[in-house]
């Protein structure tokens, strides 16, 4: 257990931070300024992921591919939003889930249909090919390092959008007291229709970057979807500079569980059964960190303000 | 000339009846995965054997066939309802198809008991090649093992040295762990499982890059395999270490890790460029058929449907004798698009296993091609516990 192999590791765990951050930023923005559970998040970030296959099919470049895939799925969370999730905003959150998980059935179902069930995939772009070498044999991929910089960036973006500009003040506002907002004259409800249509288009956003280093398949989102919801709940619900934090948390915890738990189990007990224990313990940590989380801090680590 | 057309009509109409009533049509239940990211082996097995179907006019064994296609959703209570469907509502005379472990195990002791044939288009679970066997059960596959035991031996045969294992943390993955090291003899640096959908294998990668493993074995079924396929070409793993998988990197996969995966090794008892007569027609005529390549799946989908038209003409179409169709079944007389093809004692295939390499093929397509053959007539290590002589 070498020094580089931690580094690496570290790095390996921020770059997954990032992507799930960028997913749990449009899940906590409208799950806190809405306060709609939304569980189809996880089909939008597929559906990103989707719509580049077919747009690098049609332009042949990883550029154009992500400009085109964002700008669809930002019409098709709007599309969405009008025909299903305003007729929700003012049900109960069982009735949000419930619609909203049917919403993932209908899309898995029809992505297979339109797309197929084989997995498929689109290349990273030319000017990100190669590695960065870390350790002897074994390079740190430039895609991936370009990722963790988009994710850095969009974090910057979300947050100066949030804090230092007046939709991010009428969002802020919104999510504190919309009826007061509302009886202010503005339009709560074409503001949420914004937030709803940026939040899709961030998670179509991760979709298209984790295009090229996963299998695009149906039910790509639904695991990224409970670690999203791991995400906000440990950084607290609709806060954006929580959902950074506990992002890079999860992604640093699970990526280092996964590398050393087995070792460190192996020096403790017989390798056999590091074996057995080690990838168990490992996949449950994330959760325990959660329900430890929830134990101390019931809002999260960075509870919004006004909720 | 409205009357004769009318009589013609009538006389059409008549003879239909005759004919539907001399011969009820041979039922099969196709039972395959058709509901989430594995459709696709579904898929492919359902092809194969339509296909076949198709090339015999629509029957089997000169009977007309009915297929009756029923979605396990991997799910095995959801087959368990619905084979029962098959075997009482359908009444079916044999049930084919079967793509995962955990169906098979599900629907085998419903199927046999009932003295219904099951054909096993995929699944080869170990209970059922040992002390499990049943009479009613043939494969047109391999036992689970052997797969993962060709890379063993390879490994073993050309003298690496050291090996790395990697695969998901559920029991298909520890039984290939123990099928690769019943014939790899060296040291084993490091055993990781992952969990069960892993998508991002960056930490696994970093491992096997500080353990400088002469090989890495896995066995990453579906979409884990695409993604650890491009993940480890992307960190230039493939330079230093050598990568053999087993159900990793096959045609189902191929259409997604395309040029990534080009060079990589996998072992399978076929591969569409097989060289026997029986497989160019069959790889022909499947691609002209779908417009892709057929993978090994496609041709087990396809061998079974050859099983089951040799054993029923060989009884005359009357399956009444069950003994007789044993027998027949037993036979496996058709040419296996694999080429040799006899039955063990356990009903699961003597045959080769071959070292494969996926490569781009002149027409653009991706698929496996042969690189060497690894084992001969080879039988699994459960069929002498089996009782069946």
């Amino acid at each position: 257990m070498t020094a580089t192999l931690v580094a690496v590791q570290v790095l390996n765990g921020l770059q997954l931070g990032v992507l799930l951050f960028l997913v749990a930023a449009g899940l906590t923005l409208v799950f806190g300024v809405m306060d709609f559970i939304n569980l189809a998040h996880g089909v939008q970030y597929m559906l990103g992921a989707y719509l580049a296959v077919t747009f690098y099919g049609l332009t042949g470049s990883f550029f154009m591919a992500l400009i085109l895939a964002l700008l669809a799925a930002l019409a098709f969370g709007l599309l969405l939003e009008f025909l299903v999730f305003r007729h929700l905003y003012d049900r109960d959150h069982l009735d949000q889930v419930l619609a909203t998980f049917g919403v993932i059935l209908f899309l898995n179902e029809g992505v297979r249909i339109v797309w197929g069930a084989a997995p498929l995939s689109y290349p990273i772009p030319d000017l990100l090919k190669g590695t960065i070498p870390l350790m002897d044999g074994f390079g740190y991929p430039i895609y991936r390092v370009a990722m963790i910089l988009s994710g850095l960036a969009t974090a910057v973006l979300l947050w100066v959008l949030v804090t230092r500009t007046r939709v991010g003040m009428l969002v802020r506002a919104g999510a504190t007291n919309p009826r007061m907002v509302a009886a202010l004259g503005v339009d709560i409800r074409r503001l949420f229709m914004v937030v709803f249509g940026f939040g899709a288009m961030l998670a179509g956003f991760a979709g298209v970057m984790a295009g090229p280093i996963f299998s695009v398949e149906p039910g790509m989102g639904d695991g990224v979807l409970i670690l999203a919801f791991v995400v906000i709940v440990i950084g607290g619900i609709g806060s954006i500079r929580g959902a950074f934090v506990a992002a890079l948390i999860i992604g640093l915890v699970d990526t280092l569980g996964r590398s050393f738990m087995t070792d460190i189990f192996k020096t403790m007990m017989a390798p056999a059964a590091a074996n057995q224990v080690g990838p168990a313990i490992a996949s449950m940590l994330i959760y325990l960190l959660m329900a430890g989380v929830l134990f101390f801090r019931p809002t999260g680590l960075f509870p919004a303000a006004g909720r | 000339m409205r009357k004769v057309l009318t009589a013609a009509l009538v006389a059409a109409g008549v003879g239909m009846g005759v004919s539907a009533h001399a011969a009820d049509p041979l039922k099969i239940g196709m039972m395959v995965t058709l509901s989430g990211p594995p459709a696709v082996l579904g898929k492919h097995i359902n092809d194969g054997f339509q296909l076949f179907v198709d090339q015999q006019g629509g029957k089997l064994g000169g009977r007309d066939v009915e297929i009756i296609v029923a979605d396990d959703e991997l799910k095995p209570d959801v087959a368990l309802t619905k084979v029962k469907g098959l075997l009482e509502r359908d009444k079916v005379d044999f049930v084919a198809g079967i793509v995962f472990s955990n169906i098979l195990q599900a629907v085998f002791r419903p199927v046999t008991e009932s003295e219904t044939f099951l054909i096993g288009a995929n699944a080869g679970t170990s209970t059922f090649a040992g002390k499990g066997c049943s009479p009613y059960f043939f494969s047109t596959s391999w036992q689970n093992d052997q797969i993962h035991e060709v890379m063993g031996k390879y490994a073993q045969d050309k003298g690496f040295k050291s090996a790395f294992l990697l695969t998901p943390n559920y029991q298909a993955g520890k039984d290939s762990v123990a099928g690769f090291k019943r014939h790899f003899k060296g040291t084993i640096v490091d055993e990781v499982y992952t969990k069960l959908g892993n998508l991002d294998f960056s930490a696994e990668l970093a491992k096997i890059a500080a353990a400088k493993p002469d090989v890495v074995f896995t066995f990453m079924p579906g979409g884990m395999g695409v993604n650890l396929v491009k993940q480890f070409r992307q960190a230039g793993l493939d330079k230093n270490v050598k990568f053999l998988s087993a159900f990793t990197v096959d045609e189902t996969t191929l259409p997604a890790t395309k040029d990534d995966a080009v060079g990589l090794f996998s072992s399978s008892q076929w591969t569409p460029d097989l060289d026997n007569a029986a497989n160019k027609a069959f790889v022909s005529a499947y691609e002209a058929k779908y417009g892709y390549v057929p993978s090994l799946y496609s041709s087990q989908g396809y061998d079974a449907a050859q099983l089951i038209n040799s054993a029923v003409k060989a009884v005359k179409g009357d399956l009444s004798d069950k003994k007789a169709v044993t027998a027949a079944l037993k036979k496996a007389d058709f040419a296996s698009v694999r080429g040799d093809f006899k039955y063990n004692n356990n009903h699961f295939p003597i045959q080769d296993f071959y070292l494969v390499q996926a490569v781009k093929r002149a027409d653009g397509k991706y698929a496996t091609s042969v690189v060497e053959k690894v084992f001969d007539d080879y039988g699994d290590v459960y069929a002498s516990e089996c009782a069946m002589k």
